[in-house]
């Protein structure tokens, strides 16, 4: 199956589930719209914040573009929005170039990081704002708008405080406005800065399970970044993980968790354990000994061993791999883990997951085989 | 015992880092003594002398014809100047904060070269360039277009004089405020000139009145530039400063004082509106300062 064909599937799946929980509240005119991004390159200045990137996002998708700071991903969320322009590459909005289209045009819902609210607006104002700017011959009638307007309230939970000012909302309420507000001008895409990047982490977590409940019942082609995995892994169809202004795996939550191309996205997603190792003619060596697994296809030099924490088995030190001393014990129940530093190479001290009821003490040595493990050549 | 612990109202409580009281009441004093004896006490002066000899001859001699043509040339060189500031103002301070471009820092300096120059710097400017010796005067006078001693070369030296005002007040507040608002207004559709109506004026109102209501004051109080461009004929080319001096260098004391109250009066107006505004719209400028 390829990769678009199960996103159609996803999203089938999500359309049959939503319209069995609630009827879709809000009617999409047409299909939601599918977006291209076409070799897009930026930089400002000097600085390249983009080099090439090409990513294709089917409709009603909700994708996370996921990276460490400076990865280029709000770089590439703007550029979409029309808010940057490209110094090469094409955006495309369903089959049509959106590239010389001003972001007017575009027809996109941005919900900036720090929403952007109108402070001296009302929040019935502020989401009715994208309606009153519409030129005459296209703006609806003030009681089409009221409707409009009390109907995204409800959506997004926040019936009865129309009257207020943004200075009177909380974090969380203020971001709901701000997803209101665009959502007001029924986007053909909608686009999110970190949209949970300002509230504490309580909070954090209700709004993201809301905003994928959200998105199951609106259904519109979306785009979020942030460089939270916790959060990219929990709500999006798909991950892009980032980095330096590159792509590194366009995938689903699993992909990019069970199966990363490169050591960034181990190392970046999910945690890892990391064992300098060198490859040579086919065979692993470790401290200058040959060592039981397999190169995975890694040529010659340099390279580093990547594991799960709790993909390491503790086994007895006489049938391991790998052999070391327990610096330190620390957590409590299933969180229990243990610092371990390797015998062949003192300094790599690795953390890993104690199984519960193993008793264990600080200066024993221990075994350490990985059942599951993935090798990448080291950087030069 | 907890109440006495928060209690600070009780006596011999004080909180560690406020002064002695003796420290105080030294500072507010001083305070006090200066802005008294400094500011307060000739502003009454200004008064008392404009209406030493009665209200009559206060009236009558603002009545006086040069006076009363002061006062028009006064009011219409700061209803020309003001707006032309605003205008250059806001357009600046745009510029300043939300673009970046070549020679920014420059333009920076320069909006604060009419408060660095000394007024009458100023002026002689505008008298080299547009005088009847100056680099423009020949084909000036050839087009029988009066600039230097005439209204325009006053409404000239008013704006350069005045120019910082708006600008200095706008740049910071639009510089903290970014331009994420005005982002989140197109994407949603608004053109650029509603995006500036509906969102970044209301941002911006509470500065731009602070720096309009300082423009004003300054563009109608100026003497140094004016007097250097202005040639000083009574009853057109002289506004209130220059005829209060004239009025004094006569020994016409009560007529150059109820001249001078005049304007003294225009500040206490100018501090007076400012006060209103911020007590009524108190709440509104909090919220949009937050």
């Amino acid at each position: 199956m390829t990769a678009l064909a199960q996103i159609r599937e996803d999203r089938d799946h999500i359309r049959a589930g939503a319209t069995a929980v609630a009827p879709a509240p809000e009617p999409r005119p047409g299909n939601p719209m599918n977006l291209t991004v076409d070799h897009v390159v930026k930089a400002f200045g000097k600085t390249a914040a983009l080099h090439g990137v090409s990513l294709e996002i089917a409709g009603g998708e909700l994708v996370a573009l996921l990276g460490p700071s400076g990865s280029g991903k709000t770089t590439l969320l703007r550029v979409i929005a029309g808010l940057e322009m490209p110094n090469s590459g094409r955006v495309l909005f369903g089959d049509e170039d959106a590239s010389a289209k001003t972001v007017q045009e575009r027809n996109v819902g941005f919900v900036f990081q720090s929403y952007a609210l109108f402070r001296h607006m009302t929040v019935f104002e502020n989401i009715a704002f994208g309606l009153r700017v519409r030129p005459q011959r296209e703006r609806l009638k003030e009681s089409a708008i009221r409707e409009r307007v009390f109907h995204l309230l409800e959506l997004v939970q926040l019936s009865g405080l129309e009257g207020r000012y943004p200075g009177q909302l909380s974090g969380g309420q203020q971001q709901r406005v701000a997803l209101a507000r665009a959502l007001a001008i029924e986007p053909s895409v909608l686009l999110l800065d970190e949209p949970f990047g300002a509230l504490d982490a309580k909070v954090r977590k209700d709004l993201r399970r809301w905003l994928r409940k959200l998105h199951e019942e609106i259904h519109v082609t979306s785009v979020f970044v942030t460089h939270d995995q916790e959060e990219a892994l929990e709500i999006a169809d798909r991950v892009v993980v980032m980095n330096q202004g590159r792509i590194e795996q366009i995938g689903t939550p699993e992909d990019v968790y069970e199966r990363p191309p490169s050591a960034f996205v181990h190392g970046f997603i999910g945690e890892s354990i990391v064992i300098p190792l060198a490859v040579r003619d086919g065979a692993v060596f470790f401290g200058g000994r040959p060592v039981a697994l397999e190169p995975q296809g890694i040529g010659d030099g340099p390279a580093r061993l990547f594991v799960r924490p709790d993909e390491m088995a503790i086994v007895a030190p006489s049938r391991a791999l790998f052999t070391g001393q327990i610096r330190q014990v620390h957590g409590l129940g299933p969180d229990r883990r243990i610092v371990v530093a390797l015998s062949a190479v003192p300094e790599t001290e690795i953390e890993i997951a104690l199984p519960r009821g193993s008793v264990v003490g600080v200066g024993e040595i221990v075994g350490l085989t990985p059942h599951r493990y993935r090798i990448f050549a080291a950087p030069a | 015992m907890p109440d006495r612990v928060h209690d600070a109202s009780s006596p011999g409580w004080r909180s560690p880092t406020a002064e002695a009281p003796l420290v105080k009441a030294l500072l507010i004093g001083t305070a006090l003594l200066f802005l008294g004896v400094f500011l307060l006490a000739p502003l009454i002066t200004v008064f008392v002398a404009a209406l030493s000899k009665g209200a009559a001859v206060f009236v009558a001699s603002l009545g006086d014809a040069d006076t009363l043509a002061a006062i028009r040339l006064t009011l219409l060189v700061a209803a020309i100047a003001v707006p032309a500031n605003l205008v250059f103002g806001v357009a600046a301070a745009w510029a300043i904060a939300k673009y970046e471009f070549r020679g920014k820092t420059l333009l920076t300096t320069l909006i604060d070269l009419p408060f660095s120059v000394s007024p009458v710097v100023a002026g002689l400017i505008y008298v080299i360039l547009f005088g009847a010796h100056g680099y423009l005067g020949p084909w000036l006078n050839a087009h029988n277009i009066q600039i230097i001693f005439a209204v325009p070369g006053i409404v000239l030296a008013t704006i350069f004089v005045t120019f910082p005002f708006v600008a200095r007040e706008l740049i910071p507040l639009m510089q903290k405020q970014g331009s994420q608002d005005e982002e989140a207004a197109i994407s949603l559709g608004a053109s650029g000139w509603q995006t500036f109506l509906r969102v970044t004026l209301p941002n911006i109102k509470w500065g731009l009145m602070y720096g309009v209501l300082l423009c004003n004051a300054r563009a109608m109080g100026e003497f140094g530039a004016v007097s250097v461009v202005s040639g000083h004929i009574r009853g057109q080319t002289n506004t209130m400063p220059l005829q209060i001096e004239i009025l004094y260098n006569d020994y016409q004391w009560v007529a150059a004082f109820a001249a001078a109250s005049l304007l003294a009066l225009l500040a206490l107006v100018t501090l007076v509106v400012k006060s209103v505004l911020e007590w009524r719209f108190g709440d509104e400028l909090a919220s949009v300062h937050r």
